[in-house]
């Protein structure tokens, strides 16, 4: 197992690497820059910019010294947009926020989804499974951005109990509309994948014959059932994990947290390119991890997986 | 400009009253004197000489002074400046500083806006708006951004403490008009040398404006408050203001409505009037000196079409402007058939003869014009029209496409990102683009050098004789009278099509005094401001 963890971590480099060079070159390979605006620029002031950043030497040395500047320094440059900052800092100060609420949006989906999910497989088909399915389905057809507005309008607009955007790390009325509107339609395919998981497993011949040696029912579904129905769960929620703390552009716009999710959307399209290669390595490397921890928890669940 | 004319500019500079807060006669104070303003997106930058948009100034023109301010019309008043000279040539300006500290108690210095002019055009800070000073015409600003010259050979000079000097290579007619713009606007050198890159965060960064920098969260919010040191603070009335992001203009207005903003400009097109309907207190619109168009692309690139004059024409005629102000913007635009904003400080607008013509007439005239180029059923004429990615391009260009249509003319629609549209308009990739421009200073030169050969000019239209009329026309005691023939030729070449002229329309809260609806450059200082009680 220990060995199979250094051999993965080994491969991650490479990849991360190649991730790297593929997004650097496709970034530069895109039309415009990050000073193309409705008024060009002229020459010489054009010039110095690139001369300030860099951008006026061969582009394999940019890539080689953002390289270099990267693994030598752990430093991600300066952003072209917004002069005041640099990468490291955009990232210190975003990260935070947009992970905060999409740890907690990715808590209220894991923990509602799968207990959503797995009354509804012990109530098969009664009122309990119809209001969870119900529940579900409705989650899942109201994408985020059309439940944000509507949230800011019942929440801040008819109730004034929440304020309708901004953020706090002290106060969390901030944190509420976020985190619900993030993870509703998470939490609905939870209960889905959750459901039809465990109904599987209950009728599968291990709980027949826990059942068959009068085993109590909760035992049954807590030390049996629960455990390997799970198992789509947590290769469901992986790589969600990943994208809901690396933020959503989506709950940025429209609840104004500063996180880090809409800095990678903006970046791509001012074409600031330090901002972007930031958040692509940040992502690349949290989704290398986070495939590498679902691997190893599904050894530690699955008898039947050995590495 | 002659003696008389410069001992007029000084006696003026002196009898204009100090612009502060007036609270008017009956107007009783609100207890809060706090402002939540509405900004889009990010500030981008806290640095006068790195700020490049809107809502950038916006917050820079709270916290900085430039040697003159904006009053409510919009007409110049002293800032930093209490006084000013002119030379008779029109050369050498000289400021009188009043006296003023920095928001840390150092003194204002004459050598203040030196550091500070020379780092804007200093090819080291990598300034995107160093050309300002290029457009302001100082001596040796175009050298100095080129590195053709150390920053110190720049025209500007402390005489002493109190007195700054500039010197310009052309007399500039407009010169005054530029000194609001944040890129004129001083540093304090002790505080940006100490800070270096860091100088602009809350906590380090100094200024001399009335409000001082409390706070900024990048894409949530940045917060000003009263600065005690301002030399007019005892006139000052707001104590705070809050510059709130909200990228999304629904959430923006919904946040209004429950009392979280207090101002939100630039209304999505279409919403105006329900608004005006439901709150006609707080929902007005006022003219905003931007002007939008369709650029046609004369270039060796551009289509061989769109160099025949008569088929230029007939695209422009067949626009109808009022139906794009009145069923789909909506937010009081005015249809525009000449280039310049008709509410620009002392511009005469032409007679332009397609604006007199009803739109039957004009769609008349056009098909003929369409046809005598030789176009019609048999050999229509096939264009691309280009625009950025956005809802209100979007209606623009579909309603445009139909206008077309109607005369034979089959154009396709092209959607792209922002920076894929400015990047062809610059390297004249592309046959008919969307297009706006917003003025730089109030004055209409700022529009119609943009149609110079050496303007910006993304078409690379080209004549003689509107660039000279333009050159003229820095020098002239009556510079209205060119600019009025410049748009002529303009209007008689057609380079482009004139669709509408920008108006702002906006929803501010009814307690809210002070707020420059009349400033078509859509600049405003809080210290002006007030709310009252209700």
């Amino acid at each position: 197992m220990f060995g199979y963890i250094l051999r993965r971590l080994a491969v991650a480099i490479p990849t991360l690497l190649l991730l790297i060079i593929f997004s650097f070159l496709l970034m530069h390979a895109a039309p415009g820059g990050p000073f193309t605006g409705e008024r060009s620029l002229p020459p010489q002031v054009l010039a110095n910019l690139e001369a300030k950043y860099g951008l006026d030497d061969p582009l394999l040395v940019q890539l080689w010294n953002y390289l270099k500047s990267v693994v030598l320094h752990f430093d991600f440059g300066p952003s072209f947009v917004y002069p005041d900052l640099t990468v490291n800092k955009l990232i210190a100060d975003g990260f935070p926020i947009t992970m905060t609420y999409g740890f907690l949006a990715f808590a209220l989906a894991a923990v509602v989804g799968i207990a959503l999910g797995s009354a509804a497989a012990i109530r098969h088909n009664t009122w309990l499974d119809y209001l969870a399915v119900g529940t579900a389905i409705g989650a899942q057809v109201l994408p985020n951005f059309v439940m944000a507005p509507i949230l800011v309008l019942i929440f801040t607009l008819w109730f004034k109990w929440l304020p309708g955007g901004g953020w706090s790390f002290s106060d969390p009325s901030f944190w509420v509309m976020p985190v619900v509107a993030l993870g509703t339609s998470y939490m609905a395919s939870v209960a889905r994948i959750t459901r039809s998981s465990m109904l599987e497993v209950l009728s599968s011949n291990h709980i027949r014959t826990a059942r068959a040696k009068g085993m109590p029912e909760s035992r049954v579904i807590l030390r049996h059932a629960l455990k390997p129905a799970l198992l789509p769960v947590i290769s469901y929620l992986g790589p969600v994990f990943v994208s809901m703390i690396t933020g959503s552009v989506v709950i940025d716009i429209y609840f104004s947290t500063g996180g880090i999710g809409r800095a990678f959307v903006d970046s791509a399209l001012n074409r600031d390119y330090a901002v972007m290669m930031g958040v692509t390595i940040l992502v690349g490397a949290l989704t290398i991890l986070f495939n590498l921890i679902v691997d190893i928890l599904y050894a530690w669940i699955d008898p039947k997986i050995r590495y | 400009m002659t003696k008389f004319l410069a001992t007029t500019a000084l006696a003026l500079a002196l009898a204009m009253p100090v612009h502060a807060a007036q609270v008017a006669e009956g107007d009783t104070l609100a207890d809060n004197q706090e402002l939540n303003f509405w900004i889009l997106d990010a500030i981008k930058s806290m640095d006068p000489h790195k700020n490049t948009d809107k809502s950038g100034s916006y917050v820079l023109s709270q916290v900085f002074e430039g040697l003159m301010n904006e009053d409510a019309k919009g007409a110049m008043v002293p800032g930093a400046a209490e006084s000013y000279e002119v030379s008779e040539d029109g050369l050498t300006y000289t400021f009188k500083l009043r006296d003023a500290k920095w928001s840390n108690g150092d003194p204002v210095t004459a050598n203040d806006f030196v550091y500070g002019w020379q780092r804007a055009v200093n090819p080291a800070t990598a300034s995107e708006y160093a050309w300002f000073m290029e457009l302001m015409n100082i001596v040796n600003a175009t050298a100095v951004v080129k590195g053709e010259m150390a920053p110190d050979q720049l025209g500007v000079k402390a005489l002493d403490d109190k007195t700054f000097e500039v010197k310009l290579s052309a007399p500039t007619p407009y010169f005054i008009k530029t000194l609001s713009h944040t890129t004129t606007f001083p540093v304090n050198q002790k505080v940006v040398e100490e800070f270096g890159d860091n100088w602009t965060q809350p906590g380090n960064l100094v200024g001399n404006g009335a409000y001082k920098l409390d706070s900024h969260d990048l894409g949530v919010n940045l917060v000003v408050s009263k600065n005690d040191q301002y030399w007019d603070a005892a006139n000052t009335i707001i104590t705070k203001v809050d510059f709130i992001t909200v990228n999304d203009q629904n959430v923006a207005l919904t946040r209004y409505l429950a009392g979280e903003l207090d101002w939100y400009n630039r209304l999505p097109a279409g919403q105006y009037p329900r608004l005006k309907q439901e709150y006609p207190d707080q929902a007005s619109t006022s003219p905003q000196a931007c002007s939008y168009a369709y650029i046609f692309n004369l270039s060796d690139k551009g289509p061989e079409a769109l160099k025949d004059i008569r088929v230029r024409e007939a695209l422009a005629l067949a626009v109808d402007r009022d139906i794009i102000v009145d069923k789909i913007l909506q937010g009081g635009q005015t249809p525009a058939y000449y280039w310049t904003h008709w509410a620009i400080e002392g511009f005469e607008a032409p007679e332009i003869a397609m604006a007199s013509m009803t739109q039957p007439e004009r769609l008349e005239k056009a098909k003929a014009l369409l046809a005598e180029a030789g176009y019609g059923p048999d050999n229509p004429l096939k264009l691309t029209i280009q625009y950025n990615t956005s809802d209100d391009h979007k209606k623009l260009a579909v309603a445009v496409q139909q206008f077309w249509k109607g005369l034979g003319v089959d154009a396709t629609l092209n959607n792209v990102e922002w920076k894929v549209h400015t990047d062809r308009l610059q390297n004249q990739d592309f046959e008919v683009a969307r297009y706006a421009w917003c003025g730089d200073y109030n004055e209409a030169s700022t529009f119609l050098d943009w149609f110079r050969t050496d303007g910006y000019n993304s078409g690379k239209w080209s004549n003689a004789e509107f660039d000279k009329l333009l050159a003229d026309a820095k020098t002239s005691d009556n510079p209205a009278e060119l600019y009025k023939q410049a748009e002529q030729i303009l209007a008689a070449e057609l380079p482009y099509v004139p669709v509408y002229h920008y108006a702002n329309a906006q929803i501010v809260n009814s307690d809210l005094r002070g707020v420059p609806y009349e400033n078509v450059m859509d600049n405003w200082y809080a210290k002006d401001m007030y709310r009252v009680a209700q």
